[in-house]
């Protein structure tokens, strides 16, 4: 009886895992899958259901051909393929879907040592990559009949704005767009559970949107618009706070948002390109280490010694 | 400023149990080294008989603290033994006869200033009884006892499970306060500051009674967040001020002695009983009836839990003191020493922790670490051998109370990291020393 586990302490360790974070934020996307459904139609399910498997997949294949430990239970791979779904537009060929996935996966994460070592977020990644290879699929936003509309950035870039979308129609997703990125109020409402649940803190998402709602007021660009539009709210609640790619401490996390709310403005009002969140969090991402260096926490040493 | 830290199940089931004595044990095993500093020199010989509060090890050097039979009975053999943290040293191990007869070279000390408080307290055989078992003499006999303006008592108890000082609050109310009269006459310091988490309801009720009858004494109610015990969190927390790194509670103008121990101190210099019995929380998830029970000094573990009635289910793991901080034995063989305050049995869903997984880079390490070090850097910079980083992230710093540990999603080894890096930095910055002083 005498043979006892010998270990260092501490010897309790609290409930929170690495898969029931994954699985908060799998949760937290949920009401945006149900509104992409209710908005772009069931092909919306499809393809999100396309990219989750082609995620996993993904990883289960390389950890087994690279004889590393299986890694596909902590749900990871699961949230990647949800994030690129969502960043998608409905019309997408299956087969550009899944070139997307796997280079997510694959080239993004895996190849840089898999889950906490990348260092940009992989389905932004893969996003900016499909944006490139596929730009006409990319960029042909389709609601629930076939007819292509403009996104709402989009029709403003052009200086119609009587033919935006009303409010209403912007809070619940209603316009042309992203599979997850339109519906305003499942986005409030999976933000709202992260934050909850202390997934993520509310330094980025508020550093990130306040600064696009202030810069775009101070311009008189329709702030309330500008911040239903486009990515802004899944990026900011959802990829901006990824943890590998993002800084750890408050005022890093407070850097990192004003820094993608910068980016983001300066991309849709002076560049060529009607949106520019995924953009912004790409470019934040690579600058990740230097925050964290410089917001590194000082440790408490006290004064000198007597 | 508020320190971070963890909010833990309290898990203090004994809070109510009146402590109760062990029944004499058949023998007792008496380490020479349970305090920090030089292991005492056993002066017993096998065959003798000794009597309870005899001398049977003399304190070694400056930095040690003397030993004293627990029992009446004849010395058995005296062994080597591996006590906690793999160091061999001696042990008395003494056959009890059951009579407990008190030694005839018990008698109060006489304590009339300064000088011979400090020396009564290096006679009493007291260490930290909070568990660190830093020999409490040294503590308070600081050069210069103008600088100490604050004397705070930790009866903070943060750690799970344990409540026996929690029941030196209650029970040992007077030798507490007869304590904290002599710190205020020998120490002479501006306040005196009992620290109580906010989860001991009748503990706080009780001190706050009793500092009523005296002057300069408050009780401080504090959040129930570990490692609130923790010296620097506790200094902090009561007067505001940030020990320096490397440095004691003086450099702040603060002692900080815990409430056992104090009580302890007051009832040697008013018996002239050194200290040879403790009281133990006995629980954990194996242990069929969690208890406090007063054990002599030396007393197997074993003893104890069966006084608890014995375990329910197999123990898979048992520690001295409490789960964030306790230390894992190897067998119920081994004994209460000075500083155990906790002895846990935990079954196999408690005892078995998950596997590590990769590093997600959440912060919750950097985000709840009470002196806001970096672990996650510090673990790396370990693993890369990069030394001068370690000392730039202050890996030395670390007062290893596992928060980091206990909040990682990852289930990652932090602090067990950090305890190594902190030995690699500390072997570094003697050997830069020995350089410069060429």
């Amino acid at each position: 009886m005498d043979k006892f586990i010998s270990s260092v302490s501490p010897h309790i360790t609290s409930k929170r895992t690495t898969q029931n974070i994954m699985l908060d934020v799998i949760i937290a996307l949920v009401p945006a899958g149900i509104a992409s459904v209710i908005i772009f139609g069931l092909r919306a399910l499809l393809v999100i259901g396309v990219c989750v498997l082609v995620c996993v997949l993904s990883e289960f294949v390389f950890n087994l051909i690279c004889k590393k430990e299986n890694t596909i239970k902590d749900l990871s791979a699961v949230v990647t393929g949800l994030l690129l779904a969502y960043n998608l537009p409905v019309s997408i060929p299956i087969w550009q879907a899944v070139i997307g996935n796997f280079f997510a996966i694959i080239v993004v994460k895996q190849l840089f040592g898999g889950i906490g070592q990348n260092f940009a977020n992989p389905a932004i990644t893969a996003r900016i990559f499909m944006l490139v290879a596929f730009s006409t699929s990319m960029t042909n936003w389709t609601m629930g009949d076939t007819a292509t509309v403009a996104t709402p950035l989009k029709v403003m870039s052009t200086g119609d704005m009587n033919s935006l979308p009303s409010y209403l129609d912007m809070f619940l997703g209603v316009r042309g767009g992203c599979l997850g990125e339109t519906c305003t109020l499942a986005l409030l409402l999976g933000g709202i559970y992260l934050l909850v649940r202390r997934v993520i803190s509310w330094h980025t998402p508020v550093a990130f949107i306040g600064t696009v709602f202030v810069m775009s007021f101070i311009l008189d660009k329709q702030p309330v618009y500008q911040i239903m539009s486009g990515g802004l709210l899944i990026g900011a609640f959802f990829m901006a706070t990824d943890y590998a790619t993002t800084p750890v401490t408050k005022w890093g996390k407070i850097i990192f948002g004003v820094g993608c709310g910068l980016i983001t403005i300066l991309i849709r009002f002076w560049g060529t390109l009607p949106e520019g969140v995924s953009y912004s969090i790409l470019l934040m991402n690579i600058f990740t280490p230097y925050i964290s260096k410089i917001t590194r926490s000082k440790p408490l040493t006290g004064g000198k010694k007597k | 400023m508020r320190l971070s830290g963890v909010k833990l199940k309290h898990r203090k089931h004994t809070s109510d149990c009146v402590p109760q004595r062990l029944p004499v044990p058949e023998y007792v095993v008496i380490p020479m080294a349970m305090h920090i500093g030089k292991p005492a020199n056993p002066i017993v010989k096998v065959g003798q008989r000794v009597t309870v509060g005899q001398l049977i090890g003399e304190a070694e050097g400056f930095v040690s603290s003397p030993v004293y039979s627990s029992v009446s009975g004849k010395v058995k053999k005296i062994s080597t033994v591996t006590v906690y943290g793999g160091m061999k040293t001696q042990a008395v191990e003494i056959e009890t006869d059951g009579l407990q007869e008190v030694c005839e070279t018990v008698k109060p000390p006489v304590v009339n200033d300064f000088d011979s408080f400090v020396k009564a307290i290096k006679d009493s055989g007291i260490t930290g009884l909070g568990g660190a078992g830093f020999p409490t003499f040294i503590k308070i006999g600081v050069k210069d006892i103008s600088m100490a303006k604050a004397v705070i008592i930790n009866s903070a108890e943060c750690e799970p499970y344990i409540t026996s000082d929690t029941r030196t609050m209650l029970d040992k109310a007077d030798y507490i306060f007869k304590g904290i009269d002599l710190v205020q006459k020998y120490l002479e310091p501006n306040d005196v500051i009992i620290g109580i988490e906010n989860n001991k309801k009748s503990s706080i009720a009780k001190m706050k009674e009793m500092a009523q009858t005296r002057a300069n004494v408050q009780v401080k109610v504090l959040p129930a967040i570990y490692p609130q015990g923790g010296e620097k969190v506790l200094v902090y927390n009561t007067i505001g001020k940030i020990i320096p790194k490397g440095g004691l509670p003086i450099d702040v103008g603060a002692i900080v002695i815990n409430c056992t121990t104090l009580a302890a101190i007051a009832e040697y210099i008013e018996t002239g009983m050194p200290l040879v019995e403790k009281c133990v929380t006995v629980d954990g998830s194996a242990v069929a009836e969690p208890k406090n029970v007063i054990a002599p000094i030396g007393t197997p573990i074993k003893d104890l839990f069966d006084f608890c009635s014995g375990f329910t289910t197999d123990p898979k793991k048992v520690l001295y003191g409490g789960p964030m901080m306790g230390i894992a034995v190897p067998s119920l063989e081994a004994p209460v020493l000075k500083m155990t305050n906790a002895v846990i049995a935990m079954d196999e869903k408690d005892a078995k922790l998950p596997k590590p997984t990769a590093c997600i880079n959440c912060g919750e390490c950097v985000n709840h670490c009470p002196l806001k070090l970096d672990p996650r850097n510090i673990s790396k910079a370990y693993k890369l051998n990069l030394v001068e980083d370690l000392k730039d992230l202050c890996a030395d710093l670390c007062m290893e109370c596992g928060c980091c540990s206990y909040v990682c999603p990852a289930n990652r080894p932090i602090v067990q990291n950090n305890k190594l890096a902190k030995a690699k930095l500390n072997e570094y910055l003697r050997e830069q020393k020995a350089k410069e002083d060429k």
